[in-house]
């Protein structure tokens, strides 16, 4: 790897899996709890929250000296709302249509755990570029998680995958509907969201018994 | 040793300058981007005016407009008559489509015949459509809407749309299936009465073969943001019920 040495990848990849936002730092579940009724919102959220935690890690983390310690906390939150405002008023100039479907997350946005969270643990601490990759990791992990959430509770949930149907039409039923098959309707309602993450964290935890917490 | 950024002078001036310069950035920011923003927001009111009189590219299952170029000319060329109701009379008015319904709503203060009603006459193939614009409220925020009606108050056409619904669950009132249930619906009961549409969940009817139901069928989970339809719809179109005696006395 000639971009990116061995240390740095692995800001980028432990994310991803054992060092995950969701499943294992327990961050931002609130955001994966309202939005991943359909896969389109966890895509579209996903890659929002990249672009706010890429950048948002880069400001903080060039501020990071003369940010006053006993500030910090507002400081790093007006530094994400103010970035969150800017992009939603480019686009609402320059892609009308784009930021109509990302209006519903611009608060989400704001509010997620994970971008404070990474600011505080990671930009506070480390230089631009490796904050950088740190929130694109991060995004990557949250974003990983967020996709398989909005996988599951879509196609079990309405049958469809991003707005297609894959599972037949289940008014007049066809495909799957015709064996009787019904839609779950308790997987569009946010608790399924917290069981799917649950089933998530236990299989992961299943898989590597290094990540199970001593008592 | 104390650090330099610890001292409360350091920080005080750090906060100031924060506020200072942020404050700059944004304000900057949103006047000079503000005549655009209003502008697409003007565009999005003709083509959601144009959608309801059934003026769109739609395809099979989604919603398309008019493209934003030929909004203004399909606006100019369908929509024939613009009208402000106050009070019972209705006179026309070139910018009724820019009257903001929630301001008017507010400044009205629940008394109906302080409000600046808005009523699109649409022409299109021989047929006249009326449409009027609503405006309420769902589980977060804002809704609002386009219905178009006929002269005996049956929807032609509607559209839906909201500030933040919930992906997947309430922002589907956008979605075809949802707006396009809305089509034929009558507003009146069998009596003439003003009824309205029901977003009515365990609804008997779910394909919406029976139109004169006052009822169309709810979407799954999304319970409140029905409801709020269902609402804006009674109070808001409730208010045209005059207007279309009127047209059929004269």
């Amino acid at each position: 790897m000639g971009l990116l040495s061995k240390k740095d990848t692995k800001l980028i990849t432990d994310p991803l899996a054992d060092n995950n936002p969701i499943t294992i730092q327990v961050l931002g579940i609130c955001s994966a709890l309202a939005i991943t009724a359909e896969l389109k919102a966890s895509i579209v959220m996903s890659i929002s929250v990249m672009f706010v935690l890429g950048l948002g890690n880069v400001v903080i983390s060039l501020m990071r000296n003369i940010i006053p310690s006993k500030i910090r906390i507002i400081v790093q939150l007006t530094v994400v709302a103010a970035l969150v405002i800017i992009v939603d008023q480019v686009l609402k100039a320059f892609a009308y249509e784009l930021s109509k479907t990302l209006s519903v997350f611009v608060g989400l946005i704001i509010t997620n755990c994970i971008i404070m969270g990474r600011f505080e643990a990671f930009a506070l601490a480390n230089g631009p570029w490796k904050s950088f990759l740190d929130g694109i990791g991060n995004s990557l992990g949250y974003g990983v998680i967020l996709i398989i959430v909005g996988f599951f509770r879509e196609l079990l949930g309405s049958g469809t995958l991003l707005g297609f149907p894959v599972l037949g039409d289940p008014i007049a039923k066809t495909g799957l509907y015709a064996f009787g098959y019904e839609n779950n309707g308790f997987m569009l309602l946010s608790p399924m969201a917290l069981i799917v993450v649950g089933i998530i964290i236990w299989v992961q935890r299943t898989r590597n018994k290094a990540l199970v917490e001593d008592h | 040793m104390e650090n330099r950024t610890d001292k409360n002078s350091y920080t005080i001036l750090f906060a100031i300058a924060m506020v200072v310069i942020v404050g700059a950035v944004l304000a900057f920011t949103a006047s000079s981007l503000s005549p655009k923003i209003s502008e697409n927001q003007r565009i999005e009111k003709q083509q959601n005016i144009l959608y309801a009189m059934g003026v769109n590219q739609n395809d099979e299952s989604s919603a398309v407009f008019v493209s934003t170029k030929e909004a203004q000319e399909l606006f100019d060329k369908y929509i024939t008559k613009q009208l402000v109701i106050k009070n019972g009379q209705a006179s026309e008015d070139e910018e009724a489509y820019l009257i903001d319904l929630k301001k008017d709503k507010a400044a009205a203060a629940g008394d109906a015949s302080k409000r600046n009603l808005p009523l699109f006459i649409g022409e299109k193939d021989g047929t006249t459509f009326h449409i009027i614009p609503i405006y309420g409220k769902g589980l977060w925020d804002a809704i609002w809407g386009y219905v178009s009606l006929d002269d005996n108050m049956v929807i032609q056409g509607a559209y839906f749309d909201h500030k933040g619904e919930t992906p997947g669950l309430g922002a589907n009132i956008k979605q075809r299936y949802f707006m396009d249930d809305f089509i034929g619906e009558h507003l009146l009961d069998a009596n003439g009465n003003f009824k309205g549409v029901e977003v009515a969940k365990g609804n008997a009817d779910p394909t919406n073969e029976d139109k004169t139901d006052n009822a169309v069928d709810a979407i799954a989970g999304a319970t409140i943001t029905g409801d709020g339809v269902t609402a804006m719809i009674k109070s808001d179109l409730k208010l045209y019920k005059p207007y279309f005696d009127n047209l059929k006395n004269n």
